[in-house]
């Protein structure tokens, strides 16, 4: 009689629900999960080793396409390790712009993950609504850094310019008359923070919307709830952090636990989970965009009161002033200086995290005194949840592989560097 | 009409075939038509559901593109996989669109406006709208491919948990009408919206949507597709018209199963204003296959707002909503009807 095999399939990487470029072999018995291997790679970009051959400032673009979806938290971490090594104090009001952009930066991805993970587990409204939203926060990115997605906005020393006075307008087009015009610019007649103001405003009730979608729907929590439970221990072993570990009931997020940046001024609340089942999960990353918001407004009503420099006065890594270049020798030669060579930075090494949407994202970087690091490691929280995968999964079916794939809101930029 | 050509002195099986064909002719062409609007419907629905605009560049306003969307599938090559069964590969589109088109024979329109006045019309739609499985478990073992395979096991353990449930909602509606025949269970629901038998028949009347939506493979119970989870399921390896053949057989059983929810449960034809004064007067104008299209309106919208709603659920939990949840409710169901319809509770059976 022949063996009885078990049914492999080859899950990716063109596949709707890989979420990029994921390929996964399936060992199936049945629709029963017996193994699987995720390979990883397909995406690989040697994002580490272009980092070993350019100054300081250029791997700053690379790290906005590493986890593609939260851009201006991954600049943050390298910037920040680049700072630590200078020995650099930040204005505070750049600080204070930061950490407004990283909570922008968290909205956006735990949208991102909310809808891709609603259209895995085949809710596919939820999509377009959190993509609404993150066309506002996308207008944002624009508006301080001129690109929508790989903004390059944070700067060793500050951050690259001030918060613009006003918002780029609609116009009147084949497709959109002067009634739509008028309701789209509508919240765009004042600075950048009042239409971030506005969107806090309105925030929150939409927040409530993909909640009345979600949260109590049957089907939905029939196909969450208790799907891919990590206890804390395990999760703690696995190296999980961010939304995945708190999901688990573990109250670590760095952001309160080391504060960096202006964090230990502002006030909000970690959730955590109970379970660590996949809707455990789903409702840490709800509550932390409605955290998010908070924090944003409590940034905005700071910045608006307490104008000052955003960048610091130290032209061997920040650029002179345009201006004072073409009249002044020593500025004329920083620019060059800065644009040639870069800066070089102390012989040593760091480790240095920040509380990504994802996770613990961390930047190791090695020294050996010259104007490009000797060696940059990037910690991805990713890399570290998608092994637990085959964990997860086993002894479920293949449609909770998917919505385990959603809720480990896994990008491959990161992944695969 | 009907006169015009038996009076050109054909043979009379002849002018029979005749007339016959015209009438399948009327009512396929405006079914198709139908179709292909209705994919267009669920897109600009969707779309206003999903903060959207949609099809908008094809025509005016895009009202042109269900047309353009049917040139393109005509003109695409059939691709069929090396592996595959050549013959079942190509007969299982035919299997899943013919059924769905048959079915219609015996849809009345009207107390006149019918093709086959058959008198157990209601075994024979249940047999061939049953039959459109047979056309997706045979795509998906014909494409000797992995994904289409589980789309079609999935497609199978499916159709014995809802059929079953589908099967007993029509056992009430044959017990409340007296009649396998469309045309007279309609006729049974005369006497204004409260005679209808959505109100004695409320949970068959819900559960027959329920299956209905399992039958026809929409949200949230597309397994056999699940676009997220097995790509397209049995539809992965079929490419042009043999996809269209599909595509077009799920739209006809959803405006299937929506006729058939008005005919027996929200009193087809007949008039909502039937015994409300003034109002009965007033409307008594509209023919009665307006009403019966504005009803089978409403049940499609439903089927677009349920897939704007609910995510999938899992072909184990819907296994499980068939047997432990819509079999036992309709059982007890049954039992309570028998004893109504005994007992003449009125104002239904009496």
């Amino acid at each position: 009689m022949a063996e009885i095999n078990s049914y492999t399939i080859n899950f990716g990487p063109q596949h709707p629900a890989a979420h990029g470029v994921l390929r996964l072999i399936l060992e199936m018995e049945g629709e029963v999960i017996q193994r699987a291997d995720p390979h990883v790679g397909l995406l690989h970009r040697a994002t580490e080793k272009l980092a070993e051959s350019k100054p300081f400032n250029q791997t700053i673009p690379y790290m906005d396409r590493l986890d593609y979806v939260s851009m201006m938290c991954n600049e943050h971490a390298y910037v920040m390790a680049l700072e630590k090594m200078l020995g650099i104090d930040v204005p505070i009001r750049a600080q204070y712009i930061r950490v407004m952009f990283d909570e922008v930066t968290r909205i956006l991805n735990h949208l991102m993950q909310l809808g891709s993970h609603a259209l895995d587990v085949g809710a596919m409204t939820v999509f377009f609504y959190a993509f609404r939203e993150r066309e506002a926060l996308m207008d944002a990115y624009e508006a301080v850094s001129g690109a929508r997605m790989h903004a390059a906005y944070y700067r060793v020393g500050g951050v690259y310019r001030d918060l613009p006075g006003r918002m780029s307008q609609h116009e009147e087009s084949k497709w959109h008359n002067r009634k739509d015009v008028e309701r789209l610019n509508r919240n765009r007649q004042g600075s950048l923070l009042d239409f971030l103001e506005d969107f806090t405003e309105y925030f929150p009730s939409r927040v409530d919307e993909y909640e009345t979608l979600l949260t109590n729907n049957r089907i939905w929590k029939q196909r969450l709830v208790d799907i891919g439970i990590v206890t804390p221990e395990r999760a703690l072993q696995l190296g999980f952090t961010g939304p995945m570990l708190r999901g688990s009931g573990v109250e670590w997020d760095v952001r309160k636990k080391q504060p960096y940046e202006v964090y230990d001024r502002l006030d909000f609340d970690i959730p955590v989970g109970s379970n660590g089942d996949c809707y455990d999960r789903y409702l840490v990353r709800i509550e932390e965009m409605r955290q998010s918001n908070n924090i944003i407004k409590q940034c905005i009503e700071w910045l608006r009161n307490n104008p000052g420099p955003v960048m610091v006065d130290e032209h061997k890594v920040t650029p002179p002033k345009r201006e004072e270049m073409k009249g002044d020798m020593e500025s004329l030669i920083h620019h060059f200086k800065l644009f040639t060579e870069g800066y070089t930075v102390p012989a040593g090494e760091i480790y240095s995290a920040i509380e990504h949407p994802k996770g613990e994202f961390g930047i190791y970087m090695v020294s050996d005194g010259a104007n490009k690091p000797y060696r940059l490691k990037i910690r991805a929280p990713g890399f570290a949840h998608l092994s637990a995968l085959d964990e997860m999964t086993r002894g479920h079916m293949l449609a909770d592989v998917v919505a385990v794939i959603g809720t480990q809101d896994i990008v491959f930029g990161e992944i695969d560097r | 009409m009907a006169e015009f050509i038996q009076g050109l002195g054909l043979p009379e099986a002849l002018a029979t075939f005749i007339i016959i064909l015209i009438k399948i002719v009327a009512i396929l062409m405006p079914l198709l038509l139908a179709l292909a609007y209705l994919t267009f419907a669920e897109r600009k629905v969707l779309n206003y559901f999903q903060a959207r605009v949609g099809p908008l560049h094809v025509g005016p306003r895009g009202w042109l593109t269900p047309i353009a969307d049917a040139i393109k599938m005509l003109f695409k090559e059939i691709i069929i996989p090396s592996g595959a069964n050549r013959f079942l590969f190509l007969l299982s589109p035919v299997l899943a669109f013919g059924p769905a088109m048959a079915a219609w024979a015996v849809i009345p329109f009207d107390a006149e406006l019918l093709l086959a006045d058959v008198n157990a019309a209601l075994l024979y739609v249940l047999a061939l709208t049953s039959f459109a499985v047979y056309g997706i478990i045979l795509a998906g073992w014909a494409s000797n491919s992995k994904y289409p395979f589980l789309g079609a096991m999935r497609s199978a353990a499916q159709v014995v948990s809802y059929e079953l449930a589908m099967g007993f909602a029509l056992v009430g509606v044959i017990m409340a009408g007296q009649s396998l025949n469309l045309r007279e269970i309609v006729l049974a629901q005369q006497g204004g919206l409260w005679m209808w038998f959505w109100l004695p028949l409320l949970p068959l009347f819900v559960i027959y949507f329920i299956s209905g939506l399992a039958e026809t493979n929409r949200p949230p119970f597309d397994l056999a597709e699940g676009e997220s989870e097995i790509v397209a399921g049995y539809q992965v390896e079929y490419s042009g018209i043999s996809f269209g053949l599909f595509f077009m057989a799920e739209y006809a059983n959803m405006i299937l199963i929506s006729v058939l929810t008005s005919l027996m449960f929200l009193g087809g034809w007949l008039s909502p204003f039937e015994g409300i004064p003034y109002l009965e007067e007033w409307f008594a104008w509209v023919p009665g296959i307006v009403w019966l299209l504005l009803k089978t309106s409403f049940f499609l919208l439903l089927f677009l707002w349920v897939r704007a709603t609910f995510p999938r659920y899992r072909y184990d939990q819907l296994m499980r909503l068939g047997w432990k949840v819509l079999i036992p409710i309709t059982i007890v169901w049954l039992i309570l009807l028998g004893g109504a319809i005994v007992g003449e509770v009125g104002p239904w059976f009496d």
